[in-house]
């Protein structure tokens, strides 16, 4: 650390825009001395968790749908598996395949929404995704057109864009026409247009050069770029089954924020985007891959500012493996299944995916149908910890720059985390100074 | 009449900004909308602050002392107040919580750091202040969100329909999923929505809120008939309609 002596600096940013929910970001740098360097989570708690206790099983998923209006589909996907598995239902392959092509369509559709709309007008040094549609036309409306085919995906398969409806344990409750599946497939090759573009236009942009290493966690499963179950895997060696996500997840109250923090083998770690491309960078499309050697990111990556990058990769992938599923799905139909039923009343299980911003976990006991116990690990609260760790490496290294480079660093970095507080549940409100 | 381009804000409070998604999504189907609306304020997209406007959209429930100043500071600096999506309107499915002691509730989620942060009952935003108008649902429904804002650029409130989900559902040619022993809430519960759940074989949950006057009792008789427990009766109308039924007013309830 670079010990510059500078003037005090003093940075309260109250409700960082350009994020999901409400964060304030705080530091105090005197002397040159970091007094204070925190993400304050501002957000309302709504507690989702003691909600669930005492309502009926089947109404779980669209309940915690409701804890994000972004990642809803993967929400509500971790809790049906977290059910499933509690009451020994083992859903179709062809039920795990459609889930897959819906988190597929949302994983795009929210790394569009952030790449595009909120960290672009950093990039392009514009307050915001409106003054973009008038300077660069071009690149607000391929957003909107990716983004439409992405949420018409999502709406085809789980009914609706935001918060499905369709998917229950075992199973879907309706399913698309094969023309309208015909037609999202052709739309979808057509999108590969958009990709290349995509990839074009953040070649040429520039990313904070910064580097600080941590341990980075995703799911993985064998063979594939794993988005449900599977186990959990750590860049620093170690693995474990979801149900002992505890272990990892070791969510504990530090002394400097009443802000739960999460630790596994080293003070902090990543989730996300950026630590599923270090980890599973052999799994990812082979497009995929070649874009990321495009834009110049390869594994092991440890700027967290591109995690922005790895989402484009991962956009890539999407698009590719989406039409991979609806090629299969179109040549050999959609058999209309009713759902599987439970095995028994009664049982506790855990169900995990991968989020857009990361592993999201959800826990259930179920005592007679009914929810007696919920517990719920969010991306952005496993975050939460790295975020800041970042944050007190980052002031050092900038602060030589004044105030106001600073604090747009700063808020890039935590934006680059794609944060949502909205979900990150198990974070409380803290006031400082 | 409006002025030709309005200037229009968004706030959000406790929700899961869903509504706001679904504001930017109708851009893709809309991005006239861009010239027939001036956005001052939209932090979910936007760094840039405004001061006054005309309209402002708010988003979430009121769930703490500390959101009410916020709320009234919206009031003053807007002319027209519009509720936008069920935590709003109805407090949504943040007023489950209003069955349970908060302490508790802190308790389960967060133990011995229970009382670190500031939590209160859940209350619609109508509540707190006036509001002008309201676009139910969760989320609010995109089109609904495209005439609302026509209405208001020609100095009109928005129309929300104000019959049961069941009318839709006829209209679609649905099969009655209370005929089939499904537990639905489509007899009580405000159209708009095109029947959207019951056209998936999913019974109504509530979302857009009680129609007026609400037959709570004829509900329950076609439940018990259909032999849905009054269990399954009452944890449906729990997910969106808590705080409705628990105010008094149900019938004059919305009579915006």
């Amino acid at each position: 650390m670079k010990a510059v002596k500078t003037k005090a600096i003093q940075i309260d940013i109250q409700h960082l825009t350009r994020a999901e929910g409400h964060g304030n970001i705080v530091v105090d740098f005197d002397n040159g001395e970091l007094n204070k360097c925190a993400l304050e989570i501002v957000e309302a708690p709504r507690f989702f968790e003691a909600l669930m206790r005492g309502k009926p099983y089947r109404q779980a998923s669209h309940i915690a749908s409701r804890i994000c209006g972004i990642c809803a589909v993967t929400h509500a996907t971790a809790s049906l598996r977290a059910s499933e598995k509690a009451l020994g239902i083992v859903p179709s392959p062809q039920t795990t395949r459609l889930r897959k092509l819906n988190i597929l369509g949302e994983m795009l559709d929210s790394h569009i929404l952030h790449v595009y709309m909120l960290v672009a007008p950093d990039l392009l040094e514009v307050g915001s995704v409106i003054p973009l549609a008038s300077s660069a036309p071009e690149l607000v409306l391929r957003a909107l057109k990716m983004k439409k085919v992405a949420g018409d995906l999502c709406q085809l398969i789980g009914g609706r864009h935001t918060h499905p409806i369709s998917m229950v344990t075992g199973g879907f409750t309706h399913y698309p026409s094969r023309e309208s599946l015909v037609e999202l497939y052709d739309r979808l090759v057509d999108l590969r247009h958009e990709m290349d573009a995509t990839v074009d236009t953040f070649q040429d942009l520039h990313f904070p050069e910064f580097e600080n290493e941590t341990e980075y966690l995703a799911l993985h499963t064998e063979g594939e770029y794993c988005l449900i179950d599977g186990e959990i895997i750590s860049s620093d060696g170690g693995s474990w089954p979801v149900e002992e996500y505890l272990e990892v997840t070791n969510e504990t109250v530090v002394h400097h924020s009443t802000a739960k923090h999460s630790r596994n083998q080293r003070r902090s770690y990543l989730v996300g985007a950026l630590a599923r491309f270090n980890i599973n960078f052999a799994d990812l499309h082979p497009k995929a891959r070649s874009a990321a050697s495009a834009l110049d990111l390869k594994p092991k990556c440890v700027n967290p500012y591109l995690n922005t990058v790895a989402q484009i990769v991962e956009m890539v992938h999407c698009v590719e493996e989406a039409i991979a599923i609806l090629t299969r799905i179109t040549r050999e139909g959609l058999s209309v299944e009713l759902p599987v039923v439970q095995k028994r009343p009664s049982g506790e299980g855990v169900g995990a995916c991968e989020a857009p911003r990361g592993t999201l976990y959800h826990h259930y006991a179920i005592q007679d149908e009914t929810i007696s116990f919920a517990n719920c690990i969010t991306p952005t609260a496993q975050n939460l910890a790295n975020i800041e760790a970042d944050m007190r490496a980052l002031v050092p290294q900038f602060c030589g720059q004044g105030k106001e480079t600073l604090s747009r660093h700063l808020e890039m970095l935590v934006r680059a985390y794609d944060p949502c507080i909205s979900c990150s549940t198990h974070a409380l409100e803290v006031r400082f100074i | 009449m409006m002025k030709s381009a309005p200037t229009v804000a968004f706030f959000d409070f406790a929700g899961c900004e869903g509504c706001q998604l679904t504001v930017l999504d109708a851009l893709q189907t809309h991005p006239d909308l861009l010239s027939a609306i001036e956005i001052v304020e939209f932090r979910e997209a936007m760094s840039e602050k405004a001061d006054s406007y005309d309209v402002a959209f708010v988003e979430g429930s009121c769930t703490r002392e500390s959101d009410e100043t916020r709320l009234r500071r919206i009031r003053d600096q807007a002319t027209i107040v519009v509720a936008l999506g069920a935590c709003a309107h109805t407090g949504g499915v943040n007023a489950m919580r209003n069955d349970h002691e908060i302490d508790n509730l802190k308790r389960v989620v967060y133990a011995d750091a229970f009382d670190h942060f500031e939590a209160h009952q859940t209350r619609p935003i109508s509540e707190v202040i006036r509001i002008d108008a309201f676009l139910p649902g969760c989320p609010i429904d995109r089109e609904e969100f495209i005439r609302a804002v026509k209405a208001l650029c020609l100095g009109r409130m928005p129309v929300i329909p104000e019959v049961p989900v069941c009318m839709e559902c006829k209209l679609s040619e649905n099969a009655c999923l209370l005929q089939q022993g499904k537990p639905c809430l489509g007899p009580i519960t405000r159209a708009g929505c095109g029947a959207l759940c019951p056209s998936l074989g999913v019974g109504c949950e509530g979302c857009r809120g009680m129609i007026p006057n609400p037959n709570l009792e004829a509900l329950e008789t076609i439940f018990s008939q259909k032999r849905c427990s009054p269990r399954e009766l009452r944890s449906m109308l729990s997910l969106f309609l808590t705080h409705p039924l628990q105010s008094e007013e149900v019938t004059a309830y919305e009579s915006s």
